[in-house]
């Protein structure tokens, strides 16, 4: 397929797996974390840990959209979707994420009315459609989603659809990569950057990661070939002694970012000034609600809501992995109480999730496959 | 004659008279087991399915019993939309029941139809339906012999669901799976379940994918001819795609199946719509393909005999039968990496980035 099959080629996925090879000092070990959930993914679906060196290990950070959503708001959401007047809207995979009382689909079954979407036009397509019913649209996301909701509330404003509203849960990838970054059990050598924010936001937000805590950083696409070759790049930067923001991802990637975009999140959207992640606990100056201006398309202000916190079960140390103290099978419950039909922390969840995709696609004894 | 015994005898005769439907909708009517019900019954399924084990209109119907064993089988279809490129439900329905009885080595004899109907449910589309079940059936060999009509309120269901049950004389018996045995499928998959998401028109996205729906009861009895007793199992890859076919297999066989990702027969724009959606088609349903497992060494036979078959042409073997790592699938990509391919645990849920 073109512009997919280049980037899979598998004489040139070996050459390169060659080159880390060559570049790594046997003496001592590499930690990087892919921040990004579709890079989580992309290195289990084609089973990229095999072809690097041994002293090199990859942690899966906080990237997963869905991984990171406190239970309180899925119970939150839940409560929306309950109101008999109401059709809420979801993308697929938050569907199955468990808040404290049940999940989406669990919702679904006894009796509300939650549907499947894929861009968030399609639930403003509902709501003209349904006008006697409240249309809500479950916003989730970094800030690779968070233009799409905001050009869809601004399409309703211009339309003058009332009857339709966002619950924002959007997240700032920045604050979450800082969080991971004070972190005092740190012990990573570098970041692979995500690449469909930075389409986005760019690569000048990441400059502080370089300059203020001594990292490299290197802006990555989704197929085998750009993974590797982003770690390719961050090892050269290491072998050079250099830390600094590169993107491999230009073919994407600008690196200002999308201007645009970037317009309609200020003008729909405001910076909350705390946000819960599952995992990682409050984050100040992380997430985005619907800015004043636009409060009539705000779910927030239009429903009552319970707005509960809900802890983490005590079992679950997502936490840890999230932050990549711990490996996915490191974790007390993983795989054994905590599994993708019954999943006790978000990373089980989606197949985007840390613990999902060790447990769908990693979960074998190597050593059989090698005898 | 008296007047009025004219009169009788003028209604005895219409009533004797082929009947026709004249509703251009199914009404409650139809379902109620009176007139109405008998006129559907005689003018669309008799109509579309007549044969002289089904005329009787009995409460069932009396079959010639040979000797050996029986396959017996049973499956409820309930697609949406009911019409799509490359099928409907109509010869989904015979194709899924036939298919299975040819995966229990069997030669597919009888079939009965059941139906439930959605009151307004357009008659012109049952006998769309009706039709090319019955077109499926002659091409399948098989007959339908007995069947059930229930008609629930608008909103109870959605429009026409089907379920058919068959019959087959088997033929062929399998062995267990070993180590060294050659996983092969029958042609490229995932392409019913790409072509009934794009028939749902819920992507915006158009191409050129027809479901694959066929009989297969032809090339799993050539396979079977083929390489007598070198066969271990067959399966059709239905609901969960191959994926789950194999994960199923390497359970039963308490071994493991590595596949290599290369030698996966996917068409094109298959691989483009997953891409898209963020599936994988080792998940994604297949109407007209199964998986065979078959002693290593008569592999090559095996998949020339299929390709030698218009069903078959793209027949590959995809991957080992291993000891180790009992019951797992393991996926070899095409650099060399290796992964798990594990059971779905619901629908494939596309990903939102």
């Amino acid at each position: 397929m073109k512009f997919v099959d280049e980037y899979r080629d598998a004489g040139r996925v070996r050459a390169l797996a060659d080159e880390i090879a060559a570049l790594c000092d046997p003496g001592r070990r590499y930690t990087f974390m892919e921040v990004c959930g579709g890079h989580t993914h992309t290195i289990y679906k084609h089973g990229l840990e095999d072809l690097l060196p041994e002293n090199v290990t990859l942690v899966h950070g906080p990237g997963c959209p869905v991984c990171v959503i406190p239970m309180g708001r899925v119970d939150d959401a839940i409560h929306i979707a309950r109101q008999p007047d109401v059709i809420m809207t979801s993308f697929g995979d938050m569907t199955r994420v468990p808040g404290g009382s049940g999940s989406f689909l669990d919702a679904k079954a006894a009796g509300a009315d939650i549907r499947m979407v894929y861009s968030p036009l399609d639930a403003l397509k509902i709501a003209r459609a349904n006008p006697d019913r409240r249309v809500v649209f479950m916003a989730i996301g970094f800030e690779t989603t968070a233009p799409s909701t905001a050009m869809t509330v601004l399409r309703a404003a211009e339309e003058g659809i009332a009857n339709f509203s966002v619950f924002c849960n959007h997240v700032l990838i920045i604050p979450g990569i800082r969080a991971i970054l004070d972190s005092p059990d740190l012990r990573l050598d570098g970041f692979i950057g995500p690449g469909h924010v930075s389409a986005v936001i760019g690569c000048r937000p990441y400059a502080f990661i370089a300059r203020d805590y001594g990292k490299p950083l290197v802006v990555a696409g989704f197929e085998p070939l750009d993974i590797l070759q982003s770690i390719h790049m961050l090892l050269t930067q290491l072998a050079q002694g250099r830390t600094e923001v590169e993107n491999q991802y230009a073919r994407v990637v600008p690196w200002a970012g999308n201007p645009v975009a970037m317009e309609a999140i200020g003008r729909v959207m405001r910076l909350r000034p705390y946000f819960e992640w599952r995992g990682l606990g409050s984050i100040a100056d992380s997430a985005l609600g619907v800015a004043d201006a636009y409060a009539a398309f705000d779910a927030e202000r239009l429903f009552d809501l319970p707005g509960l916190r809900v802890a983490d079960p005590k079992s679950c140390q997502c936490g840890e992995v999230l932050k990549g103290v711990l490996k996915p099978w490191e974790c007390k419950v993983f795989g054994t109480a905590c599994t993708p039909e019954t999943p006790i922390g978000t990373c089980m969840v989606s197949s985007e999730g840390a613990c999902a995709a060790y447990y769908t696609f990693g979960r074998f004894n190597r050593e059989a496959i090698r005898a | 004659m008296s007047r009025e015994q004219q009169v009788l005898d003028r209604i005895e005769r219409a009533r004797r008279r082929r009947p026709v439907v004249r509703d251009e909708r199914i009404t409650m009517a139809h379902g109620a087991g009176g007139k109405a019900t008998r006129t559907l019954v005689e003018a669309v399924f008799v109509e579309a399915f007549g044969n002289p084990l089904l005329a009787p209109l009995g409460d069932g119907a009396t079959l010639p019993a040979g000797a050996g064993d029986l396959a017996f089988t049973t499956d409820a279809f309930v697609v949406s939309p009911l019409f799509f490129p490359g099928g409907d439900i109509g010869d989904l329905a015979v194709n899924g029941t036939v298919n299975d009885l040819a995966m229990c080595g069997a030669r597919p004899r009888y079939l009965s139809a059941g139906f439930i109907l959605e009151e307004g449910f357009p008659v012109a589309d049952l006998r769309r339906v009706t039709a090319s079940m019955a077109a499926a059936a002659s091409a399948a060999g098989v007959t339908i012999v007995t069947g059930d009509t229930k008609v629930v309120e608008r909103g109870k269901a959605d429009g026409c669901y089907v379920t058919t049950t068959g019959v087959g004389t088997v033929e062929h018996a399998f062995s267990a799976a070993r180590p060294g045995d050659a996983v092969i499928v029958s042609g490229p998959i995932g392409e019913h379940g790409a072509a009934i998401m794009l028939a749902r028109g819920d992507f915006g996205i158009e191409g050129d994918i027809a479901s694959d729906t066929a009989p297969l009861h032809g090339l799993a009895l050539a396979l079977l001819e083929a390489v007598p007793g070198q066969v271990r199992a067959l399966r059709d890859a239905t609901r969960g795609g191959v994926a789950t076919v194999l994960n199923e297999l390497a359970g039963t066989a308490g071994l493991s199946i590595t596949v290599e990702e290369d030698t996966l027969p996917v068409r094109p724009p298959v691989t483009g719509v997953c891409e898209l959606l963020g599936l994988d088609p080792l998940y994604v349903a297949c109407e007209g393909r199964f998986v065979a497992v078959v002693a290593g060494e008569h592999a090559e036979r095996a998949v020339e005999t299929l390709r030698g078959h218009a069903l078959g042409a793209q027949a590959a073997v995809i991957g080992r039968v291993e000891e180790g790592n009992p019951g797992m699938v393991l996926l070899r990509t095409g650099f060399g990496g290796t992964r798990v391919v594990d059971v779905l645990v619901g629908d494939p849920l596309p990903r939102i980035c």
